[in-house]
This record gives C-alpha cells, sequence and structure tokens, in this order.
C-alpha cells in the first residue's frame, strides 16, 4: 500500500483504477481515459493532485533566496498571487525538479514540486535556505485540486463566496489569490483555461463531490499525462532529469540570463553549454499509424539535407502517446540540432516516418500542428 | 468482474478462441486484457496466409498507455484477419468477444491444440493472478 491522498475512499466510491505514482496510489482513469482526456479538453474534468509537494518559505530574505535557488528570476513577480515556473538546478546545470512558485507577500512565497522528487527537493531547499534566515515549512496538510477545462472556470466559482465570484472569475493568468481557506491559481498541465486549488485536507472529498456533481469529469493521471503531452509540457523524469539540462529540455525560455548580475545555482555551466549548443527537446508527429513512446530511437530519414546519411542516429523519445484531439502519435524527443523536419522512428524493429514539428501541438481545444 | 463466455477456450496470456463450424479458429483478447490495457488506439493484425507456431507473438495491441503482444494459441495458417481494426480499434474495448476479434486461423491438423483453458479455469486463472 502506498500513500494515500484525502481523496482516496472517495475516488474508489467512484470506480478509480488505481496505480502507483511516486509512491502514490493515485487514480489512473475513473473509465477511459480519452473520455476523461475529451471531457476536459471540451468542457470540464477534475483532478488529484495532492500529491504534489507545497511547500511555504518565509522570511525577510525569502526573494532574494530564491533569487539564487531558482533558474527563472522571481524578481518579475510584482504583484502578489502571481506565479513562475522555473528549474531547481544543480551547479552542473542538470535539473533537480521543475516547479511552480507563488509571491504571497513580500516574507512568504509558496513552492508547488514533484511528487516524485520530494525527498531531494525538501533536502536541497533546507541545505541554501539556512544562510538566508528562510524557514522551509513543507504543508502536508493541504491537499491540492486541478479542475480544467474551458468551462472549468464557470462550474468552480459556483463554490465560492457571491461577494467574491467576480474576482475569482477575473484573475489573471499564472496568478492566484486566497479565498477563505483556499488557495485559487488560474494555472494548470493540461493546455486548458482552469484552477488549481489548494485547500485544507479536510475539503477536499465534500469539494470535489460538489463538482462532480456540477457536471465536471472525474479525471486520473492517464488523462494528465495525454494533455499534458498535447500541450507540449515536460514531465519531470521523462523530459529532464539531472542527466540533462534545461537548454536540452526545452526550457531555455524558463531560465533568466539577465540580468547578469543575479548569481544562481547553475549558471555558470548553463552559460557554458549556451555557447557549445546541443540537442534540443522537439515535437514529433507519426505519419501513419501507431504509437510514440518512451525510448524509441529516432534516425535521419534518407532524404533529409541537414544529415549527412540516412540511419544516422539523432537522438531519442522522451514522452510519447496517441493524442485522442489529433487521433495521432505525437512525442518529444530530444534530437540533435538541426534534425528534421523528416525523420525515422524505430517502432519494434520498423522505421516509420515522423514529422518535426514546434510544440505545443493543442491548446484550448485547438489542435496546432497540421495533421 | 470481467465477462468470461462460457463457450469459448483460453490462455494464460489472455487470449480467447472460438471454435468455427468452418472449422476454423477465431482469436481475439479477452475482457480481462481490454480492461487491463484501457483504451485501444492502434491493433496490428497478422497477414493473411501467415504460418503461425503456437506461443508465437503475432498480433500487436496498444493502448494509450501500453503496447502488448498477442500469442496465437495454436499452429496455423491465417485465414482472415479483422481489418475493420485498423480504424476503429475501440471495438477491442466495446466488444472483444464479438466485432474485436483480431484473426482466423486453419489449425495444423497434427497440431496438439496448445495448453487451452475451459472456462472455469480461466476465470480460476484471473482470481490467482489477483
Amino acid at each position: 500500500m502506498g500513500l494515500r491522498t484525502p481523496l482516496y475512499d472517495t475516488q474508489i466510491a467512484q470506480g478509480a483504477k488505481i496505480i502507483d505514482f511516486g509512491g502514490w496510489d493515485m487514480p489512473l482513469s475513473f473509465g477511459s481515459q480519452i473520455d476523461e482526456h475529451h471531457a476536459v479538453r471540451r468542457d470540464a474534468g477534475i483532478f488529484d493532485v495532492s500529491h504534489m509537494c507545497i511547500v511555504d518559505l518565509t522570511g525577510a530574505r525569502t526573494r532574494k533566496f530564491l533569487r539564487f535557488l531558482l533558474a527563472n528570476d522571481v524578481a518579475k513577480l510584482s504583484i502578489p498571487g502571481q506565479a513562475l515556473y522555473s528549474c531547481l538546478l544543480r551547479p552542473s546545470g542538470g535539473v533537480i525538479d521543475d516547479l511552480i512558485a507563488y509571491f504571497m507577500t513580500e516574507s512568504w512565497f509558496r513552492l508547488v514540486a514533484n511528487a516524485g522528487t520530494r525527498r531531494k527537493d525538501l533536502a536541497w531547499i533546507a541545505e541554501h535556505a539556512g544562510p538566508f534566515g528562510v524557514e522551509v515549512r513543507e504543508r502536508t496538510d493541504l491537499a491540492m485540486l486541478a479542475v480544467q477545462g474551458p468551462n472549468a472556470i464557470a462550474k468552480t466559482v459556483t463554490l465560492i463566496a457571491p461577494e467574491r465570484r467576480g474576482a475569482a472569475r477575473q484573475l489573471a493568468r499564472f496568478s492566484g489569490a486566497e479565498f477563505d481557506s483556499w488557495f485559487v491559481a488560474r494555472t494548470g498541465y493540461t493546455g486548458e483555461d482552469g484552477f488549481e486549488i489548494m485547500l485544507p485536507a479536510a475539503e477536499a472529498a465534500p469539494v470535489w463531490r460538489a463538482l462532480v456533481a456540477e457536471g465536471v469529469t472525474p479525471a486520473g493521471l492517464g488523462a494528465r499525462d495525454t494533455l499534458r503531452l498535447e500541450a507540449g509540457m515536460n514531465l519531470y523524469g521523462n523530459d529532464m532529469d539531472e542527466s540533462r539540462h534545461p537548454l536540452e529540455s526545452g526550457l531555455a525560455w524558463t531560465v533568466a540570463f539577465e540580468p547578469a548580475s543575479r548569481d544562481f545555482i547553475g549558471r555558470a555551466a548553463l552559460t557554458r553549454a549556451r555557447e557549445v549548443g546541443g540537442p534540443a527537446l522537439v515535437g514529433l508527429v507519426l505519419e501513419d499509424r501507431g504509437v510514440l513512446r518512451k525510448s524509441q530511437q529516432v534516425s535521419a530519414a534518407p532524404d533529409t539535407e541537414a544529415a549527412p546519411r540516412a540511419s544516422e542516429t539523432l537522438g531519442e523519445v522522451t514522452s510519447g502517446t496517441f493524442s485522442p484531439t489529433m487521433n495521432r502519435a505525437i512525442a518529444l524527443a530530444r534530437l540533435a540540432p538541426g534534425a528534421g523536419p523528416k525523420v525515422l522512428v524505430d517502432i519494434r524493429g520498423k522505421a516509420q516516418a515522423a514529422r518535426v514539428v514546434k510544440p505545443p501541438f493543442v491548446r484550448n481545444g485547438k489542435i496546432l500542428i497540421p495533421v | 468482474m470481467s465477462k468470461i463466455p462460457g463457450d469459448l477456450h483460453y490462455t494464460r496470456s489472455h487470449e480467447w478462441v472460438r471454435r468455427l463450424s468452418s472449422g476454423q479458429l477465431e482469436v481475439g483478447i479477452t475482457d480481462h486484457a481490454q480492461e487491463a490495457l484501457g483504451d485501444l488506439v492502434y491493433v496490428e493484425v497478422p497477414q493473411v496466409s501467415r504460418r503461425l507456431v503456437a506461443g508465437e507473438a503475432c498480433a500487436v495491441v496498444e493502448s494509450v498507455k501500453a503496447a502488448s503482444d498477442v500469442y496465437s494459441p495454436v499452429a496455423g495458417q491465417v485465414a482472415a484477419s479483422n481489418e475493420d481494426l485498423a480504424h476503429r480499434p475501440e471495438l477491442l474495448n466495446s466488444d472483444p468477444y464479438g466485432a474485436g476479434w483480431l484473426m482466423r486461423v486453419v489449425p495444423d491438423a497434427a497440431a496438439a491444440a496448445g495448453p487451452l483453458l475451459t472456462p472455469a479455469e480461466y476465470a480460476q486463472f484471473l482470481e490467482e493472478a489477483g
């Protein structure tokens, strides 16, 4: 038996198929994961993400600490509630984890990190927090729900006090605010509009049931993975890890090299890496039927000018799946620079044609890559 | 609880076998198998006239989450493959014992029928496997 979120019993009662995810017993799906995927793209779905690691950092020098700890720069956060996506790096540039940092007050920032990396994240953060006098507190008392889809916000605000609904509806993208005992942020991992709600653990099950009663579809990790991949979002452990730096993981946009005066962990290594160049994370669309999967080998197509000769290995798939929205296999792959536009993917010994594209594949219900 | 029709035979790798009046054997994957795989999105069936050895991997079924081989329960020759599955792989989920059939095989005359399970034996096998 693994760790369980406050929603475990509720989800079992709703027919959840449970799998182990980073030591947690989590719902894979409640029936058809493709139906759950479509519900999020077309209407609204709800995910239990209470396994994620919520950490509050407090102290007068918290902002200063995070400007040193994170590859992105929290100086960009000027209004309370604003969020920033960032990598947590080793000095080598290897990615310890990816996370979202929320600016709550000048002496309080909140981090939301992955469940599977919890232990090393906390150790790393604690190790560097001391000199800044920053207190680190994991919020195991909170649960977290992600309500996602074009109708997610409209359905969720019905649970918010009437006089505060307008404020909830008007939350700017990638920012949040407190609503009584909840912290509600307009963030997510699906490529759709919606909220992520952090709330006291005891409130999670009643809120879940109320949203399902509003017609929000319970969804599991299966749909979460196909949604995030269509949205071109990385999964830690697949598309990035400690052996790779952000520039090789499609995350150059999350590294704030400016201002040059800001010292942050990993800066020296990334500055060198930026000069050298290297492989890049790209999108793939399979031309024929079949399914792209992690670790499949990618080679140059014979007619590709960029490649000196056919069958030269270019790299491999880091995340692959079947896209329910596009009805086609899609993937993220780490490939040598200049790869494509046509490549071959080895699927069970057969070389299948694929096209190199720039993710995202799908956003806000719309297919962005023609098939 | 997955469905186990009483008029079929089964394998430990979750295929079912139906003896047709023509003497051919129709083969598919069980309700338990499709349930475990989840939404099927791609199916590769064997070419007609391909010769099969009992236990040979002869088809591939892929769901969103995993690819799985299908093994021939008998030695013989492929007489027909279900071409509908190319465009409607979801038939394996909705009707695993009917429209979701994978192939029909003319069994070798001398072939010992593989170690097929009766419905009761398959039910017990599932139960023991947890």
